[in-house]
């Protein structure tokens, strides 16, 4: 065996070992959510059974949490989106002198510990609503949906930023002299440019959200999300039914994936497509002319 | 001093400070040193609205009026709500010197349990950050320079799923493994290596293993990002004129590399220590990790103010930690952060 031979022998058992201590608490825990012991346990594995998940959704709190996760993400989007775009749209447009402090301002939530962040949201919302008059905003849900929109605002700027970064301004200055109004050239320029950066900032702020325990656990007051109730059921001790759960999220995290794989294939073959049929037109008026 | 003017004063300070770099912009556009469209030119009325209405909401409403509010409460006492804004709502240092003495009546000259914590958060976190680079180099480095195109969308696709996976039930995945009644136990058992069962989350080797594992791909996409820039040709050239494959990654990888290390190491430097799922599944009662403390002084002492000092703490470690790796690297902010 030659060293070049050694080398990609041991390549291979290093990637071999990442993944498995990636996955292997994983798949551990998913093979308890089917064993029948009351104890999530491999060894003995005592029978197959799907009792565990038939547990799980029957856990009242469990769907509550659920449904109130959902909402806080979708709120989540519809917050951290825009903030996120006006966040990148302001970064390449504000006064050089000012741009040091405010690249600061909006990138610090990022750096900070996720249980500050939540801290923070619950003492500014409970002073400034109290002062102000307007209580009903110092609502669990709407606490937890500001406060981690603080952070994820600033994930989504980073997405619109490195999008806008290879924008092309002649666009812009074409459609101007052009005669639109700079209104229009927003709507119907720089808006089709981002889509696809906003459709994948919109999906990964949901996801952030969803997934969320530090900030949501201080910001959420007394109602309750599906990690909050989760981190309460772990704690209380170990039920194959919390397996079942991580179960139902990996299968979702999987299909998810692989449909969006696909779907990217689909859409890289059809440019493919379009661009030949296009080199094609572009080849025989050549030839005709 | 009196605390109540602290609210009205920490309130106007974003807006004195967004107030005072319009009026020096006004000012320079007068004498000409700034040219080209103004704001509201150049996005129009509407979008200019939505641009400052949104910007400004989310900075000063949900980013720095909420820290400022905290650090102003952890120096105010804590009062029940019929003595707020009465004589004895001052600023005072209290609940910083319960954190270095504890309370007044202990006996204890240093409050060591609260201390002790503190400083084992910090170097735990230091070296779960240099373990997980570590683990997380070799493979960033083979998906941005080896793999072939296929090899790196299935490798990337493989890290994506257990990405997506809460804290909370990777934290449990570890319980699952490491309790008395776990996986380790029953097979050391099982192979008649031990006769009873390691109590491996009471001695916190669970509660490291967690720490170490939670954060590990947060360290891989950084890394990654950076070396795939890295031209090829480099790495060739300097094989070329006989540079031995560790002086490849030291002379020419890592410094390449830079921003995305720093960047993955401030990461999770800050998820670690800023970790609160894992030590509340996996830690035992004696387990010493700062996060869990600071959510007692809320939960359980009720103590709001002394809890915001706590966090005011922590906050300021982190600081501390991106400065350092941005002296340590010469490094500029947008750089770890991109």
């Amino acid at each position: 065996m030659n060293a070049r031979q050694v080398m990609r022998v041991m390549v291979g058992f290093y990637l071999v070992l990442f993944f498995a201590y990636l996955f292997g608490p994983l798949i551990i825990m998913g093979i308890t959510a089917f064993n029948t012991a009351p104890y999530p346990t491999v060894i003995p594995f005592e029978d197959f059974t799907l009792q565990w998940f038939d547990i799980l959704f029957r856990d009242k709190d469990m769907m509550i949490g659920l449904q109130n996760s959902l909402k806080i993400g979708v709120l989540v989007v519809l917050i951290s989106v825009p903030c996120g775009l006006a966040g990148a749209i302001v970064m390449q447009q504000v006064y050089a002198r000012a741009r040091s402090l405010y690249y600061l301002v909006v990138v610090s939530p990022v750096l900070t510990p996720g249980v500050i962040i939540g801290i923070s949201t619950i003492i500014f919302w409970k002073d400034f609503t109290g002062a102000t008059g307007i209580g009903f905003l110092y609502d669990g849900l709407i606490l937890a949906a500001l406060g981690q929109s603080s952070f994820i605002s600033a994930y989504c700027m980073l997405i619109f930023l490195s999008r806008l970064q290879r924008f092309d301004h002649a666009l812009e200055e074409a459609a101007l002299d052009l005669g639109a109004s700079n209104a229009q050239v927003f709507r119907h320029i720089l808006i089709p440019y981002l889509r696809p950066a906003v459709l994948s900032a919109a999906v990964m702020a949901f996801l952030s959200s969803f997934e969320n325990y530090n900030t949501t656990t201080f910001a959420i007051l007394s109602d309750k999300t599906l990690t909050t109730v989760l981190a309460g059921r772990v704690r209380q001790g170990s039920t194959p039914a919390i397996s079942a759960l991580a179960v139902t999220i990996i299968a979702i995290t999987v299909a998810g994936t692989i449909v969006y794989e696909l779907v990217k294939r689909r859409e890289d073959a059809r440019k493919a497509a379009q661009r030949r049929t296009a080199q094609d037109a572009e080849r025989r008026e050549l030839a005709a002319a | 001093m009196q605390a109540a003017l602290g609210h009205p004063f920490v309130i106007a300070l974003p807006f004195a400070v967004g107030l005072l770099f319009w009026l020096i912009a006004i000012r320079e556009r007068q004498i000409g040193r700034i040219q080209g469209l103004s704001f509201f030119q150049r996005n129009g009325t509407a979008v200019g609205l939505f641009l400052i209405v949104a910007v400004a909401f989310w900075a000063v409403f949900m980013i720095v009026l909420p820290q400022l509010f905290m650090v102003e409460m952890s120096f105010r006492p804590k009062l029940p709500p019929s003595a707020m804004g009465g004589p004895r709502d001052v600023y005072t240092l209290q609940n910083y010197h319960y954190f270095l003495f504890g309370s007044a009546t202990s006996s204890a000259e240093w409050n060591v349990v609260h201390i002790r914590a503190f400083w084992l958060t910090i170097i735990a976190s230091i070296l779960v950050t240099l373990g997980n680079f570590l683990l997380c180099y070799p493979l960033a480095f083979y998906m941005a320079q080896v793999a072939t195109a296929a090899r790196l969308r299935f490798l990337l696709l493989l890290l994506i799923t257990p990405y997506w996976v809460n804290e909370i039930l990777r934290a449990f995945a570890f319980r699952v493994i490491f309790s008395t009644g776990g996986l380790i136990n029953k097979l050391l058992m099982g192979a008649g290596l031990l006769s009873e069962p390691i109590d491996f989350l009471g001695l916190d080797v669970g509660m490291y293993a967690g720490l170490s594992y939670a954060y590990l791909l947060l360290m891989v996409f950084p890394l990654y990002n950076a070396i795939e820039n890295l031209p090829k040709a480099q790495i060739e050239a300097a094989r070329d004129l006989g540079a031995p494959w560790w002086h490849i990654h030291a002379f020419i990888v890592m410094p390449f590399a830079k921003p995305g290390i720093a960047s993955g190491c401030t990461l999770v430097f800050m998820l670690t220590s800023g970790a609160l799922a894992a030590p509340l599944v996996l830690g035992g009662p004696r387990s010493l990790w700062f996060t869990p403390i600071v959510y007692d002084r809320f939960y359980q002492a009720f103590n709001w103010p002394q809890g915001s000092a706590y966090a005011f703490i922590l906050l300021l470690t982190c600081i501390a930690f991106v400065l350092a790796v941005m002296r340590i690297g010469k490094l500029s902010l947008g750089e770890i952060t991109r």
